[in-house]
């Protein structure tokens, strides 16, 4: 997984230049080349990454940049708080009817996630605003889309107005207006068909569902990988049906969706909801930060959360939890929890989740063996052994040490290092909710290692700053 | 100068000169040159736009085009090669014509796709018994409608053909299959949503063992990349087929929407790696974007592109031709 970094690109390009005391206008220049190359990878118009590039290239000679002792840093920061800033400073919400039924209608291309995006968005208006919505099934080209909507509407326990396929959209649509007034449905989610923008035939009759609807809302669905036609797709929409928001979809994978940046751009269409995966309850509101961040190719650690939660089944955590308190973690807990990370895949894929990390991992090589031979080390204790570590004497270790084909100071590196984290997790555990804080601080920064200027209450921390080597 | 030429003189040759191959490439360009209809006509206008305003070449020029490239998503890596190569080959050969320069461009991009290799574009089918397709792709890309279609295709080419509906997890998604396999006449086995979709591939095996299927089809569920388990998944589906039938699955196709940008190479890669993948089926190609992603992971993992889909009809579906496909970005030069 390349995270081609803008912060790691524009230090490659300042290393050239460095040693010269000060920078020049065509060292920005070298810069905003590499601005440009990060934006194009991400997916970003062409179009709208010569207009951004220029106007960060004004901020960058504007700005002391060229004074400043980390220039690459500096422009990675302008960059940053412009892509925040196109891309909306703050989420805008929905638009409901004061009175009366609110109606959405969703469109897009196929297979951008219209059908799923209309369930889950009736779930969300449920929740949080305690609306009693109607599906709509108007999609009556592509087979089984109707099945798709209504199975869905049961998984959630809302109703879905059907007709089968054999009637016009139009007339669904006509129906379903009646149906949701007499059955007091205050919000009707209308799932259209597919199709391309340039399609004149569907389009029209898009533009004619509208007049029937007079919708509140157009959310126009958009696959976040989509590449450069992003934005004549969006612009071709937003044309003819004048879209009030964008529904990002699929941001669970490992895109960098510059297509975000591109489509508020050109169209000036609020982003307004990201989506975040297949279950129905993964829709969030659009958050332009997290967007510019994975722009960037400066990690999102929602990728890594979600491969946690996939792997880390929720009892056997709290059960550890629970061990970690009572400080009688032993070497069976340690040893599930390597099967637990491995579980994740390989060690360096997943420190590159890891937001301002993966860059500056692309040239160290992990070994990933070094799990196995922790493995191999606590397979060859014995049951007794693993339950109660601090049986485990010299002699002990030299038959460890025979038994894995380990060496006997790697066993002890182990011991020692295992006894270091059970006391870690014992003070942690026993600290109050203020040094806590301070060592979340501590965390953050850089090189820091989290527990060593902790104030312990029980203790005397011996074995400050230093760090188990499988972290 | 390859293909420019040998394309150039198939088509200013007078329609009953040509020998019956050279009919069926005309037919088959003519074909594309429909489909790809809104692609061309966007590309080209810019091409020809950009040829008009020039009469020399340069820096300028250069910048254009790369833009054109860029704009057609085949992603930074492979067109800064791409114009490399073009600006060396215009240095050497100190071309001055737009003519001569035009037909560079086009024999670079055909290069960069070839590799000096021959590319079979032909499905690899197990004449002596069951040839069995895996589809494989992140969400909403074509997959099931793509398997429809094949299918269709491989019935027309005189094949038993049967459809395994390995998507038992989106809603609708068996059904869906189960509508085109009555389109296309073929039978499709079926389990609960739901269910292990490995399971369903072994039921599928052993049913087309017995009623003598020629091709088995064999639909997944849509999952990003990044998914490890799903992923994990994928493998044992791929694992349970190759246990089940000797050498199989004899192709893996994974299936890349044209609007797709540079994502495309992180699915290439990552599917790649789970289950083998063969070649791609490039999808959607009838709207504006032009899946040059393709041209990139072709460039930089070897994967061969087998078909295009361009229309939601049961017949629009192409076996990929590079020749083709090029024709169809810049088939006004030709004229």
């Amino acid at each position: 997984m390349a995270f081609d970094s803008l912060s790691d690109r524009l230090q490659q390009a300042l290393r050239k230049v460095t040693g010269r005391g000060s920078l020049t206008e065509t060292d920005i220049e070298t810069m905003m080349r590499e601005v440009r190359l990060s934006l194009l990878e991400a997916d970003v118009n062409y179009k709208v990454v010569k207009d951004f590039t220029n106007e960060v290239k004004a901020k960058a000679l504007g700005e002391r940049v060229l004074k400043s002792i980390t220039p690459g840093q500096q422009v990675v920061k302008i960059v940053f708080e412009e892509l925040k800033q196109v891309m909306g400073d703050e989420a805008e919400g929905l638009r409901f009817k004061a009175q009366g039924t609110t109606i959405f209608m969703l469109v897009g291309l196929n297979g951008h996630g219209k059908t799923t995006h209309a369930g889950k968005l009736a779930l969300y208006c449920r929740r949080k605003y305690n609306k009693n919505p109607l599906l709509v099934a108007a999609d009556v080209y592509r087979p089984a889309a109707i099945d798709q909507l209504v199975t869905i509407g049961k998984q959630l326990g809302i109703p879905t107005f059907e007709m089968g396929t054999s009637y016009k959209p139009e007339e669904i649509v006509k129906k379903a207006l009646d149906y949701a007034k007499e059955n007091k449905h205050d919000l009707v989610i209308i799932d259209t068909a597919g199709r391309f923008h340039v399609n004149e035939e569907l389009m029209e009759e898009l533009k004619r569902l509208k007049e029937i609807a007079q919708p509140d809302e157009i959310l126009l669905t958009v696959d976040a990988m989509t590449g450069q036609d992003a934005v004549n797709v969006s612009q071709s929409f937003h044309d003819q049906l004048n879209v009030t928001g964008v529904i990002l979809t699929k941001l669970d994978g490992d895109t960098r969706g510059g297509a975000a940046l591109s489509i508020r751009r050109v169209t000036g269409v609020p982003i307004k909801f990201m989506g975040l995966g297949e279950k129905l309850d993964q829709l969030e509101i659009f958050h332009p930060e997290r967007m510019a961040s994975r722009i960037l190719g400066m990690g999102d650690v929602l990728p890594l959360l979600e491969k946690a939660q996939d792997a880390i089944n929720e009892e056997e955590a709290e059960l550890m939890a629970k061990k970690f308190k009572n400080a009688t973690f032993d070497y069976n807990d340690f040893l599930k929890q390597i099967k637990q990370i491995r579980k994740l895949g390989s060690l360096k894929g997943l420190l590159s989740l890891i937001p301002g990390l993966g860059s500056q991992l692309k040239n160290i090589e992990i070994d990933e063996n070094q799990f196995n031979y922790i493995v191999a080390i606590i397979n060859s204790m014995t049951e007794e052994e693993r339950r109660n570590p601090d049986i485990i004497n010299s002699s002990r270790k030299q038959r460890i040490a025979r038994g894995s084909g380990r060496d006997i100071s790697e066993v002890n590196r182990l011991t020692k290092q295992f006894e270091e984290m059970r006391q870690m997790m014992r003070k942690m555990m026993n600290m109050s909710p203020k040094d806590m804080e301070r060592m979340m601080n501590n965390m953050n920064r850089p090189g820091a290692n989290p527990a060593s200027s902790v104030s312990y209450s029980k203790g005397k921390g011996k074995n400050k700053g230093r760090r188990a080597p499988w972290f | 100068m390859g293909l420019f030429n040998s394309i150039k003189s198939i088509f200013s040759k007078n329609k009953n000169q040509l020998t019956n191959e050279e009919q069926l490439i005309v037919e088959k360009a003519e074909k594309y040159k429909k489909g790809m209809e809104k692609t061309r006509s966007s590309m080209m206008s810019k091409l020809k736009a950009l040829f008009e305003s020039y009469d020399k070449i340069n820096d300028e020029l250069f910048d254009e085009l790369e833009e054109i490239f860029i704009m057609a998503d085949i992603g930074v890596n492979t067109v800064l090669e791409l114009m490399d190569q073009i600006k060396s080959d215009v240095r050497i050969r100190n071309v001055s014509s737009m003519k001569e320069f035009q037909s560079i461009i086009i024999d670079k991009i055909f290069s960069i796709y070839v590799k000096d290799e021959i590319v079979d574009t032909n499905l690899n089918l197990n004449d002596n018994g069951l040839t069995v397709i895996l589809f494989v792709g992140v969400n909403g890309v074509g997959k099931t409608t793509s398997i429809g279609k094949i299918a269709y295709k491989l019935k027309n080419e005189g094949k038993k053909v049967m459809l395994a509906a390995g998507d038992t997890f989106r809603a609708g998604a068996i059904d869906q299959l189960k509508i085109w396999a009555e389109r296309v006449g073929c039978p499709c086995i079926t389990k609960e949503p739901g269910s292990d979709p490995a399971s369903v591939m072994y039921e599928a095996i052993q049913e087309a063992k017995k009623q003598n299927i020629d091709v088995l089809l064999c639909d997944t569920a849509g999952r990003l990349q990044t998914k490890v388990n799903l992923m994990k998944e994928l493998e044992k589906v791929h694992r349970v087929i190759s246990r089940e039938v000797p050498n199989a699955p004899h192709e893996t196709l994974l299936v890349i929407d044209a609007t797709t940008g540079q994502n495309g190479m992180n699915q290439a890669k990552a599917f790649t790696e789970a289950t083998k993948v063969t070649g791609i089926v490039l999808t959607k190609l009838d709207g504006t974007a032009k899946g040059g992603i393709v041209l990139a992971i072709r460039n930089e993992l070897g994967t061969p592109i087998k078909f295009v889909t361009m229309g939601e009809k049961i017949t629009d579906l192409e076996y990929f031709d590079i020749e083709q496909y090029i024709y169809g970005l810049f088939s006004d030069m030709f004229v």
